[in-house]
């Protein structure tokens, strides 16, 4: 899965990064878009209060705040509708509670964050990097979470697919992490044939009611998820609960379950990395980037090539679970590997992490709301 | 008798490991009772009832019942429950929230939700106190009245929930008391059969957090005072101090999901046939519509 196969017929498009975004969604049969404005996700919302009325099953509400959009989504969710929200930094922060109670209660939905600037309200309208291990960690307790990026308009609209493909497969929240530039930029795009385009959903359990378990252990660590009425009467919580979905506090079950929550993304990690290699087959210098820097240290790439240097590019298309293979083969091949990107190192403490002083990782860091242009980048690979 | 243990080998869980977590003289399990007694008068199937619940000993409540049941995280019950029932309108969607829950970390939600007029039933368990969290003073808690938080009495003036909800514009608005058993479930059995949003209050002691710190002597006093402090609102005379019970807002408006409804089919019969000014793809796919557009520099949100 997680690709989009050839596309037969496309529709030519101008569009925006968040247009792109609204589209994959619907694509993907997102049918309820719970929400709350903020700048620059905005259009991704207004977009989605234009379309969903128009779907036959369509749900658009805009919501109090970020924080009941999100338990909004989560309602649906459960009633078996896929669904998703879009926001950026500050109600990213307001929405990491109810992520973990996605996480815990392993509700499959998408939640978009175009980065701004930050701390706090920081810069509104200015791109920056600075969410990356929020995705992550933000909500408290130990979790396993799959995070995406998107450098280009196109992959906005791809990488949205592939979010609800996710997020359905592995009954998680998926974040999808875009920055302001992507976000905004206006591209050329071709938006595939539905028909052409693999759309999964989540597995509903084919068990008569009386013998369901909703979070037993399955092949695929991954339970059969039963929406609220359909017959199967579950008990949804947020507490640790045992594999009827009753609270337990016992040390075994409540290992039994953590440990399952963990293994569904593990064991499919081949499947969930996603890296897009660019000239790194011989590289000696290799620059490690993601969102619209990716773009920027592509052309640097093919510039440094120009001049006689050699070097390589990985774009990270999933942040999380990190690409330690793609970024290991790197430290053992190249003199050094630079990572910019806009904050003061997220990333790049990943990757001094995998890297683990095989060889020398470099940072190129610009936190003050403007984009790392592609001649910054060539002369730190220079 | 045997009536009412039959009504319990039907609506409570019989997988789940009894007893409760409710304390002797807990008016929560009476507020149960009535939740039970009302869904069961009104025929409904246990698939279609969803109980969504905050947390605190309220938010237990879910646990305990035999229908699709959400324990969600603190005062956003509303939130979920939002989602649910626009998700799927044919579910009748209740939501159970204590006293905290409800009017302070989801005071927001509550209003909105009213404003809203969703169609859900919210049944508020105003105990006077943090009952699980161990006694502290809630928004609801009598002003001077002492909590683990209040020790010299409180000084803030607690919320009239019924006043609040019915301002934010709630359809159906009622109060009753554990007390009041028969009248609660006339009280929940109303609301829900309501369309849009509807607001059951109901007075339940906490004997334990509330009044063993408030000079009751007992869950009977406490039983006592609601008996003697209540009064049935159509009775109620210019001057009485004792708080109305009863219905106080009773009007049927639709609720959001009909009205959502309605729109979507406005939609359908405006956009047929199709757009015609760009090509649309083979199936449902149709072209990128672009929003209005977008000033260089914005405000910021």
């Amino acid at each position: 899965m997680a690709t989009i196969r050839k596309k037969r017929k496309k529709v030519e498009v101008f569009a925006q990064g968040n247009e792109a975004i609204a589209e994959g969604a619907l694509l993907a049969g997102c049918s309820f878009f719970g929400g709350y404005p903020i700048t620059p996700s905005t259009e991704i919302m207004e977009v989605m209060s234009h379309r969903l009325p128009k779907t036959e099953d369509g749900v658009f509400i805009q919501m109090e705040d970020e924080i009941a959009s999100m338990g909004a989504i989560i309602g649906a969710s459960l009633a078996g509708r896929k669904s998703m929200t879009a926001t950026s930094g500050p109600g990213f922060s307001l929405m990491q509670e109810h992520i973990g109670y996605a996480c815990m209660v392993e509700a499959p939905l998408v939640v978009v964050n175009v980065m701004r600037g930050g701390p706090s309200t920081g810069l509104p309208t200015s791109p920056a990097q600075g969410d990356v291990q929020m995705a992550r960690w933000g909500t408290h307790g130990d979790h396993s979470i799959i995070v995406l990026s998107a450098s280009t308009v196109q992959e906005c609209l791809e990488m949205t697919v592939i979010a609800f493909n996710m997020a359905e497969k592995y009954r998680t929240p998926v974040i999808l992490l875009v920055d302001e530039v992507t976000a905004h930029t206006r591209e050329k795009i071709s938006i595939p044939d539905p028909d052409d385009l693999e759309i999964l959903s989540r597995m509903t359990p084919t068990v008569p009611p009386e013998w369901f378990k909703p979070y037993a252990e399955a092949t695929r660590a991954v339970p059969a998820m039963a929406p609220i009425g359909s017959g199967y009467r579950i008990h949804v919580t947020g507490l640790t609960h045992d594999n009827m979905g009753f609270p337990t506090s016992r040390p075994d079950e409540v290992n039994e379950a953590m440990k399952r929550m963990f293994r569904k993304i593990d064991q499919f990690y081949g499947d969930i990395m996603m890296v897009d290699e660019f000239m790194c087959d011989d590289a000696e210098v290799a620059v490690v980037a993601y969102g619209s820097v990716a773009r920027s240290a592509h052309y640097a790439v093919e510039q440094a090539r120009e001049r006689g240097v050699k070097a390589g590019l990985l774009t990270l298309k999933t942040l999380f679970p990190f690409a330690r293979p793609a970024v290991e083969k790197l430290c053992r091949r190249c003199r050094h590997i630079l990572v910019p990107e806009m904050n003061m190192g997220q990333i790049s403490r990943e990757v001094k992490r995998v890297n683990n002083g095989i060889t020398r990782v470099r940072t190129l860091n610009r936190v003050d709301g403007q984009i790392i242009t592609p001649s910054e980048i060539l002369k730190a690979i220079l | 008798m045997a009536e009412v243990t039959q009504l319990i080998h039907d609506y409570l869980r019989h997988n789940k490991k009894f007893p409760h977590v409710f304390c002797p003289g807990c008016g929560h399990g009476i507020v149960l009772g009535s939740l039970i007694r009302s869904v069961h008068a009104l025929q409904l199937p246990k698939d279609d009832v969803v109980i969504v619940a905050g947390i605190g000993c309220s938010g237990r409540m879910a646990v305990y019942v035999d229908f699709n049941t959400v324990h969600t995280t603190h005062g956003r019950a509303l939130t979920f429950a939002t989602g649910i029932k626009m998700a799927n309108p044919k579910l009748k969607v209740i939501c159970v929230m204590g006293d905290g829950d409800a009017l302070s970390i989801g005071g927001n939600h509550l209003i909105h939700a009213a404003r809203r007029n969703v169609g859900v039933t919210a049944l508020i368990l105003n105990n006077y106190i943090y009952g699980m969290t161990g006694g502290q003073c809630s928004p609801a808690t009598p002003f001077g009245d002492t909590s683990m938080t209040t020790p010299h009495g409180s000084l803030e003036q607690p919320f009239d929930t019924v006043d609040l909800v019915t301002a934010a514009g709630a359809n159906y608005v009622a109060r009753g008391t554990s007390f009041h058993a028969n009248m609660l479930d006339t009280l929940i059995k109303d609301a829900i059969m309501h369309p849009g949003f509807s607001v059951v209050e109901a007075l339940s002691p906490c004997p334990t957090q509330y009044g063993r710190k408030n000079k009751f002597k007992g869950a009977v006093s406490m039983y006592e005072w609601l008996k003697k402090n209540t009064v049935k609102v159509e009775n109620r005379k210019e001057g009485d101090t004792r708080i109305p019970i009863g219905v106080f807002r009773d009007v049927d408006q639709p609720g959001l999901e009909d009205r959502y409804a309605a729109l979507k089919a406005q939609i359908a019969k405006k956009d047929l046939p199709a757009p015609k000014e760009a090509p649309v793809p083979a199936g449902e796919c149709a072209p990128l519509e672009v929003p209005v557009e977008k000033a260089e520099t914005k405000e910021q949100a």
